[in-house]
């Protein structure tokens, strides 16, 4: 079989090609999607380390370029992002500890596909429960066209309001006016960090809910500080992993490549379809994402090695199923669009 | 890949984000400038504009 340095030219081409679906999925939403690489690559049979610490190296990469992009659009509370990765690198190292004890005592694959299962089921059910319902979608959408300015104090979530009421000193003002415990901060960093280290995820499907929802940030600069966050979450934590020598590059070298060149064409996406009509879909995928760990986990249990193959089929399907919506449904408004009148040419 | 499997350490470490770290800038000017040259034609092309 034909290779390059040493990787066989098929498994490039898959890691590229999943990286273009989750790249895409990245662009469109502004979160998810890298979540999905640690247990897809645990369910081709990478072990549990391998796969979490080069989730964490994949995830950072994509940050890097993600934050570059946002540099200029004055999303980003440095403050809150460097108070953030202080309680996130704390958390990290925690949940690294506790993987390697878990990997020590042969329960590191079970309870990390279990916490998987639960966090996946839950953020995909309660994302397709408000699609279905309608409303704001749960308000986590970053609204493109959105000014960056102060928050209206009617959209701060309730959970937030009354976080912000803790009035623990010292308080810290953030971007959009308002202001937060600085406990609070580091408490809500440090969880996040938590599973950040231990999942070998960049937090963001994670974190940037919790700003909204735990903060009351609002959501442009939510995403964009989160994004700065998961810069030095993800490099911090990928760095711990590498000393290890924990982390693939013939997995993450071409899962980068393909994710940056759809992350440009899910960012363009935005632009042209509405969100909403895709939402459902961004939630389905994740329940079945939530599926294909547990069938995966099933399959092991009682030594049934097609679940295995059928789980790999459920994450990838799942992931193609969304990301073709948003192709498709962008090439349709693509299509449904005027032609520029001449006078407006330039 | 690179001949880097047997990195380990803080050296090991620095010398795999490093590459990483690369590959992300690369990608970033790369993409961008591809963005640039064939974008508005891809569109046009895609949009039945032309």
């Amino acid at each position: 079989m034909m290779e390059i340095m040493g990787v066989s030219v098929a498994l490039l081409g898959l890691f590229a090609g999943f990286g273009v679906l989750i790249g895409l999925l990245f662009g469109f939403f502004g979160m998810g999607g890298s979540f999905l690489v640690t247990p897809a690559l645990m369910v081709m049979g990478y072990e549990t380390d391998v796969a979490v610490a080069s989730g964490l190296a994949f995830v950072f990469a994509t940050s890097v370029i993600a934050t570059l992009k946002h540099r200029d659009l004055g999303q980003v509370d440095y403050k809150l992002g460097v108070l953030m990765i202080a309680g996130t690198t704390a958390g990290i190292e925690v949940g690294k500890i506790g993987l390697h004890y878990l990997q020590n005592i042969g329960l590191a694959d079970t309870v990390v596909s279990v916490i998987y299962v639960l966090l996946l089921g839950g953020i995909g059910a309660f994302i397709t429960y408000t699609a279905v319902k309608g409303g704001d979608g749960g308000g986590l959408s970053p609204d493109h066209d959105e000014a960056d300015g102060e928050i209206n104090p009617d959209e701060i979530p309730d959970i937030a309001k009354t976080i912000q009421s803790y009035r623990i000193p010292p308080m810290i003002s953030l971007r959009g006016g308002i202001t937060v415990s600085l406990w609070m901060i580091l408490l809500v960093a440090f969880a996040t960090g938590l599973l950040s280290g231990f999942l070998g995820v960049g937090g963001g499907f994670i974190r940037m809910p919790a700003l909204f929802y735990l903060i009351g940030v609002p959501v442009p600069i939510a995403v964009g500080t989160d994004l700065f966050e998961i810069v030095f979450s993800g490099g911090i934590g990928s760095f711990l992993y590498a000393m290890d020598g924990a982390v693939n590059l013939s997995i993450v070298v071409p899962l980068l490549a393909g994710s940056a060149g759809g992350a440009r064409i899910g960012a363009a996406a935005t632009s042209l379809v509405d969100e909403d009509e895709i939402k459902v879909y961004f939630g389905v995928m994740l329940l079945l994402g939530a599926v294909a760990v547990a069938l995966r986990k099933i399959g092991t249990f009682m030594d049934i090695p097609v679940l295995q193959t059928v789980s790999l089929a459920v994450i990838l399907g799942a992931a193609t199923l969304v990301a073709g919506a948003v192709v498709v449904s962008s090439i349709r408004a693509l299509r449904a669009e005027e032609p520029p009148a001449a006078s407006a040419a330039d | 890949m690179f001949g880097l499997e047997s990195a380990t350490g803080i050296d090991g470490a620095l010398l795999v984000i490093g590459v990483v770290l690369l590959e992300a800038i690369i990608l970033y000017v790369g993409y961008g400038l591809l963005e640039k040259l064939v974008g508005p034609t891809l569109v046009d092309a895609v949009g039945g504009n032309r």
